[in-house]
C-alpha cells in the first residue's frame, strides 16, 4: 500500500512572524522556512508504518512554487520513496489544495493520505477534511495513535473532551497532532541519497483544478498588545493587587 | 437575504456553551433570521434547550439513532442539504467544529472562514494566522455561502431569551456511509470547572516536574474555584490529560483571571491566553517571556509561592 504526505513549506514555528508596517502582509523576507511540523510528524508516522511492514511507499507531494522542493527534498531525507511537486506561483487555498490532492489521490491510489491538521502560517485546519469530503473517504483528525490492521485504522484523536478513538475502513484520509509522535532528524548522508530520489513536476493547470470561490485578504494587523505588566515583591502583594481588582 | 444557520454541538443530552456563542457571532452578522440545527439521537431535549436561546428563529431538530456520536462523515451531507436554504452556516470553533465544518464546506463548494475572532459585515470577518502574530481581514465574495467557524474565546454565550423557538423536526436527509465508527471517548480531567468557560484557570508547565507535584496546581486551583490547564510541555510529559492543553494546539480560552505557573510564556502558549481578563506569571526565571504579557508578574519559585498563595487566598 501506498502512503500520500502532503507537506507545506511555512515559515519556521521559531521564527516571530510580524506584520509589515505598511500592513500589505507579514514579513517572509529572508526568514527561515521549513516543512510545517504538523506535516513532519504525519510523514515521521508514515514511515513508520513503512517500516512496521505495513505500507510499501511513502510519497510526499507539495502544492505552491518551485522552493517547496527544498522541503520536498527533507522529505526525501527523512525517508520518503519519491516526491510529487504541483507547481504554482499563485496562493493556494485549502479547497484548491484538496482538489489538487484529490487529483493525486487519482493519480496514485493510495490507501492513507496523512496530512497535518493544520498549517501553521494560515492556521486553517481544512485541507484533510476537504479532501475527505471529496474523495467520500473515512476521515480521522488530530491522531495521537494510530493501530493499522488490515483495512481497518483505529485511530485516538485528541478532542476538547479527552481522547476519541474512532475506526475507519481504508482508504481514509487522516491528520496529525502534535503528540503522535517526534519526528527524526535527518542524517547528511541521508540527504545526498534524497537527491536522487525521484521529484516529479506537475503544473498546476495541468491538473484542470477549479480553485473555487477564493477568500479575498483586505488587511494585515499586528494583534492588540496587552497592557505592559507589573512585576510585584511579594505574595502578599500580589494577593492584595487581585483583592483590589475585585478579582479574589 | 442574510440567514444563518448554526450547527450546535452538544454531548450527553447538553447544549455545549460554544453554541451560544456561535450565536453571539451571528446575532453581529445583523441576519433576518438565525436558526440552529441540532442533530441528536431520539428523544433528545437538546433541541429544547437550543430553542430558548434568544434571538433565534427556529430549530430544526434532525434526528437519528446515529447521531449519538456523530462523525464528521455522517453530519456533512446533512449539514449540506440543510445549507441551500441559508446564506450563512457557522459552526463552532471547538474540536468538533473544526472537524466537521471544513468537510460541509468542501461539500459545498467553499473555503471555510476558521476562527472568527470579530465580525465587520455579513462577508467580512477578522481571523487570526500565525499563531496569531497576526490579524488578518477576510471577505467571502459575494456569490459564495459563508461557512465558518466561530471563536468561542471572542464571542460571550447568548442569553436565553423569553419566547422559545418553533421546533422544525425532521427526518436525516443521508445514509450513514457505515465506513466511519465511534469506539470511545476517554475523558482523563477531574470533575472541577470546564476549562473552556470557567471564570478563573490555574495552568502549570515543564516546571511541575512530575504529575505529582502537578497535584499542587490541582490543590490550589480547587480552593480557587478554577479550572485546571496547562502548557504542552506538562501534557507531553504525561503530568496531565490532553485536554487541559491551554494554546495555539489546545484550547483558547478567556477566563477573567488566568495564573500561569512554571510556563515561559511561548508563543504558542501565550496564543491560546490573549483574550484573558487578567494573568498572573509565577516563574523563577525574570527573564521568562511570560512576564512580557502578564499583568502581574512574581518571580519566584513555584514550590514556595503555591503554598504561601493557598494560605493568603
Ligand atoms: C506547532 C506547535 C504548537 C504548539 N502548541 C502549543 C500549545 O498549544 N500550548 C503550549 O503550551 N505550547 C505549545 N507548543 C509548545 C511551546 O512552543 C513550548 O514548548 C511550551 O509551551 C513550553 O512549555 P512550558 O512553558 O511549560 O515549558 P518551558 O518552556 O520549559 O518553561 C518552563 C518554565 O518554568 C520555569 N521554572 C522552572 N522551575 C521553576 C520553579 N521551581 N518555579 C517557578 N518557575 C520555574 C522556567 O524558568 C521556565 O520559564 C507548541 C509548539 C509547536 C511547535
Ligand atoms: N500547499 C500545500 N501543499 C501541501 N500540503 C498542503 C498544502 N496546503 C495544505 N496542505 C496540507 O493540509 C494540511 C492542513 O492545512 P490547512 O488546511 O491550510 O491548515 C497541512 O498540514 C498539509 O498537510
Amino acid at each position: 500500500m501506498k502512503i500520500l504526505v502532503p507537506i507545506k513549506r511555512v515559515v519556521d514555528y521559531n521564527v516571530r512572524v510580524r506584520v509589515k508596517s505598511d500592513g500589505s502582509g507579514v514579513e517572509t523576507e529572508g526568514v527561515k522556512m521549513s516543512i510545517n511540523p504538523f506535516d513532519e510528524i504525519a510523514l515521521e508516522e508514515a514511515l513508520r508504518i513503512k517500516e512496521a511492514g505495513k505500507a510499501e511507499e511513502v510519497i510526499v507531494c507539495s502544492i505552491g512554487s518551485k522552493d517547496c522542493q527544498q522541503q520536498l527534498r527533507t522529505g526525501l531525507a527523512m525517508g520518503a520513496d519519491r516526491a510529487l511537486h504541483v507547481l504554482t506561483d499563485d496562493e493556494v487555498q485549502p479547497l484548491a489544495a484538496a482538489r489538487a490532492l484529490l487529483k493525486l489521490v487519482e493519480k496514485e491510489d493510495p490507501k492513507i493520505v496523512f496530512l497535518g491538521k493544520q498549517a501553521i502560517d494560515d492556521d486553517c485546519n481544512q485541507t484533510g477534511q476537504m479532501l475527505a469530503a471529496l474523495w467520500q473517504r473515512p476521515q480521522a483528525t488530530f491522531a495521537s495513535k494510530v493501530d493499522l490492521d488490515g483495512e481497518i485504522a483505529t485511530v485516538t484523536r485528541e478532542v476538547d473532551a479527552g481522547l476519541e478513538t474512532l475506526e475507519v475502513d481504508l482508504p481514509a484520509v487522516l491528520t496529525s497532532d502534535l503528540r503522535l509522535n517526534e519526528p527524526r532528524f535527518v542524517k547528511l548522508p541521508d540527504i545526498m541519497k534524497a537527491k536522487r530520489k525521484p521529484l516529479e513536476e506537475i503544473a498546476l493547470a495541468e491538473l484542470g483544478v477549479d480553485a473555487g470561490p477564493a477568500l479575498e485578504t483586505t488587511a494585515f494587523e499586528p494583534p492588540p498588545k496587552r497592557a505592559g505588566g507589573r512585576m510585584l515583591e511579594s505574595v502578599q502583594e500580589l494577593v492584595d493587587e487581585l483583592k483590589n481588582k475585585g478579582l479574589l | 437575504m442574510t440567514s444563518i444557520l448554526i450547527i450546535a454541538q452538544h454531548e450527553d443530552g447538553t447544549l455545549n456553551p460554544a453554541t451560544a456563542k456561535t450565536l453571539s457571532g451571528a446575532l453581529q452578522v445583523g441576519a433576518e433570521a438565525i436558526d440552529i440545527a441540532v442533530f441528536a439521537e431520539p428523544g433528545s431535549v437538546v433541541a429544547g434547550q437550543a430553542a430558548k436561546l434568544d434571538g433565534v428563529r427556529r430549530v430544526v431538530a434532525v434526528e437519528d439513532a446515529a447521531f449519538k456520536h456523530p462523525t464528521a462523515a455522517r453530519l456533512a451531507p446533512e449539514i449540506a442539504a440543510l445549507a441551500t436554504d441559508y446564506s450563512h452556516v457557522f459552526g463552532p470553533s471547538t474540536t468538533f467544529g473544526k472537524d466537521l465544518m471544513p468537510r460541509a464546506a468542501a461539500l459545498l463548494g467553499v473555503n471555510q472562514v476558521s476562527d472568527i475572532q470579530q465580525v465587520i459585515d455579513a462577508r467580512t470577518f477578522k481571523r487570526p494566522i500565525y499563531a496569531g502574530n497576526a490579524i488578518v481581514t477576510v471577505r467571502v465574495p459575494d456569490e459564495a455561502i459563508v461557512v465558518a467557524t466561530i471563536r468561542s474565546a471572542s464571542f460571550a454565550a447568548a442569553p436565553e431569551g423569553g419566547d422559545a423557538a418553533e421546533i422544525d423536526a425532521r427526518p436525516a436527509a443521508a445514509e450513514d456511509p457505515g465506513h466511519t465508527r465511534y469506539v470511545r471517548l476517554e475523558s482523563g480531567g477531574g470533575d472541577g470547572p470546564d476549562l473552556q468557560t470557567a471564570d478563573r484557570v490555574v495552568s502549570g508547565g515543564r516546571a511541575l516536574g512530575s504529575a505529582e507535584n502537578f497535584q499542587l496546581i490541582y490543590g490550589f486551583a480547587e480552593k480557587m474555584g478554577a479550572a485546571v490547564g496547562a502548557s504542552r510541555a506538562a501534557v507531553d510529559a504525561g503530568y496531565v490529560p490532553n485536554e487541559l492543553q491551554v494554546g495555539q494546539t489546545g484550547k483558547i480560552i478567556a477566563p477573567e483571571l488566568y495564573f500561569a505557573i512554571g510556563i515561559s510564556g511561548a508563543i504558542q502558549h501565550l496564543t491560546g491566553i490573549k483574550d484573558a481578563g487578567t494573568i498572573v506569571a509565577i516563574n523563577k526565571d525574570a527573564e521568562a517571556p511570560i512576564f512580557e504579557i502578564a499583568d502581574y508578574g512574581l518571580v519566584g519559585d513555584l514550590f514556595d509561592v503555591i503554598p504561601e498563595l493557598e494560605k493568603l487566598v
